[in-house]
């Protein structure tokens, strides 16, 4: 359920280390599950610099307006189009086609110090 | 205060089928089962029910019953016929809308109010209080524990009570009511809805509602909750009581002059002829966003820079693939075209006022 090629924040999002300087951002299956449809996703522009636990948009479900949150510090290079015409990919593939942002990530260490998918696996099972 | 929630009789039978329950006007009720999206689309596309039990059932009888009515209401009760189903508003002496609700005509002398749950008990105590005011004949009974309802809704509503029922929908035309067995269950059933689509609403015996329940789920119907309802009425320009309107907001600013009998001899008819002729400051609309943004309950909206209203219900419509709402806004900027922006959490974001329904089956 929680691969082991990406690390993973309390906040319910996940960060994988592509080749070179690159990484992917989503968000986790289980925070989808809790969203419901999403319907919307608001990212601040591409070259804006955030910082670990800065906030990178919004993710829009139905009900509610959720905060997207950077795991890491670092600049936004590029936003994923297909969720802006197709939020419903954040629900059908959250660790796949429905990643959110890449950015490039500042400090390598920060990414090692989250969270394993099996990490991440017992930290749901504290807090369900 | 800790309140207690009322159950419907359903409510283990959806905890069963993993029903994400929210409370809801004094109930814990199904927010969705699964997909709220997937769950409006089967509605316009097929065929999805609702647990609606938590709605106020109430019985007023005795020969004085259409006068009653015909007093609290804004419809003119007298040239109802017999099982005909009215939408209709209560409203105060000073126009105020109490509550909207649905009224069936069952006999001469016998009417079923269908109230929303959250006005059970303001309901409630208005009539009462006219009851013993100017109706001391009339009887009241609130029967919304014995007897639940399940609205079934969609294109397919009709084809699909026929296979339990051969012939019973086309006994009941739009906005009608019979009494009906469905499937061996004895129910009053009403061609009548919340979701834009042809469907009925029909009311067992709370006894018998799990079985009723289960033979359209066997039959695979698809359980809906309270969210894809809201975005079905919201799409189809049905009003929420206490959202789209409440005791503060009259039937003309927000829009709802069709449902008015100006001529009928009402406590509210005197205050509405004046509001009438003198027109209102503010106006309920449809509107839809031109750009990127989700409007939500209680977002101000502007003209220029000026805030001119509020929203009171928005979201995304999978129907039309774009972001709806409705809201008030100053009567000379109601008319469609009007452009208007929607203050999103401090972006302004542009929308433009439309026609209700955005949505009609009779239109696709």
């Amino acid at each position: 359920m929680y691969p082991a090629d990406r690390k993973y924040t309390k906040d319910h999002e996940w960060i994988m280390v592509e080749s070179g300087s690159l990484a992917l951002v989503g968000i986790t299956q289980y925070a989808q599950e809790q969203l419901g449809d999403v319907v919307f996703v608001d990212i601040i522009a591409v070259g804006s610099t955030v910082s670990q636990g800065g906030k990178l948009g919004e993710i829009e479900s139905v009900k509610a307006v959720s905060d997207l949150f950077s795991p890491v510090i670092g600049e936004i290079v590029e936003i994923n189009n297909q969720i802006m015409d197709h939020p419903e990919l954040i629900n059908e593939d959250p660790h796949g086609r429905g990643w959110v942002v890449r950015i490039t990530p500042k400090d390598p260490l920060e990414i090692d110090s989250l969270m394993s998918g099996e990490e991440y696996m017992d930290y749901l099972a504290t807090i369900g | 205060m800790e309140q207690i929630l009322n159950r419907t009789v359903l409510y283990e039978s959806h905890l069963a089928n993993d029903a994400v329950i929210v409370p809801f006007a004094g109930w814990e009720m199904p927010l969705r089962f699964g997909s709220i999206l997937a769950e409006a689309r089967s509605v316009r596309a097929s065929i999805g029910m609702f647990d609606v039990s938590h709605m106020a059932r109430i019985w007023i009888r005795g020969n004085e019953s259409a006068d009653f009515l015909n007093w609290l209401t804004t419809a003119d009760v007298h040239k109802t016929g017999l099982n005909r189903a009215r939408y209709t508003l209560l409203c105060d002496r000073f126009g105020g809308i109490i509550d909207d609700c649905i009224f069936y005509k069952l006999s001469d002398d016998e009417y079923l109010l269908i109230v929303n749950a959250s006005n059970r008990d303001v309901v409630w105590n208005w009539l009462m209080q006219w009851k013993s005011k100017n109706f001391q004949s009339i009887s009241l009974e609130d029967r919304t524990m014995e007897i639940s309802m399940v609205a079934l809704q969609g294109p397919r509503a009709s084809s699909l009570l026929d296979q339990i029922a051969p012939g019973l929908s086309e006994s009941i035309g739009r906005f009608r009511c019979v009494e009906a067995d469905v499937g061996g269950i004895k129910s009053l059933v009403g061609r009548t809805g919340y979701t834009g689509e042809d469907g009925f609403e029909i009311m067992p015996a709370s006894e018998n509602v799990l079985q009723l329940w289960s033979l359209f789920k066997n039959l695979g119907v698809t359980q809906c909750g309270l969210a894809s309802r809201d975005i079905l009425r919201l799409e189809a320009g049905l009003l929420l009581h206490g959202t789209d309107m409440d005791v503060d907001r009259n039937p003309i600013e927000a829009g709802l002059e069709r449902f008015v009998d100006m001529d009928s001899e009402s406590v509210c008819t005197e205050a509405l002829q004046v509001i009438e002729r003198q027109g209102t400051k503010d106006r309920l609309v449809g509107f839809q966003m031109t750009e990127r943004g989700v409007p939500r309950h209680a977002y101000s909206i502007l003209s220029g820079n000026q805030v001119i209203g509020f929203v009171t219900s928005g979201g995304y419509s999978p129907t039309l693939d774009r972001n709806i709402g409705l809201g008030y806004v100053s009567s000379n900027m109601a008319s469609p075209g009007s452009e208007l922006s929607i203050d999103i959490r401090g972006k302004l974001v542009q929308a433009e006022v439309v026609e209700t329904p955005f949505y009609s089956y009779r239109r696709v």
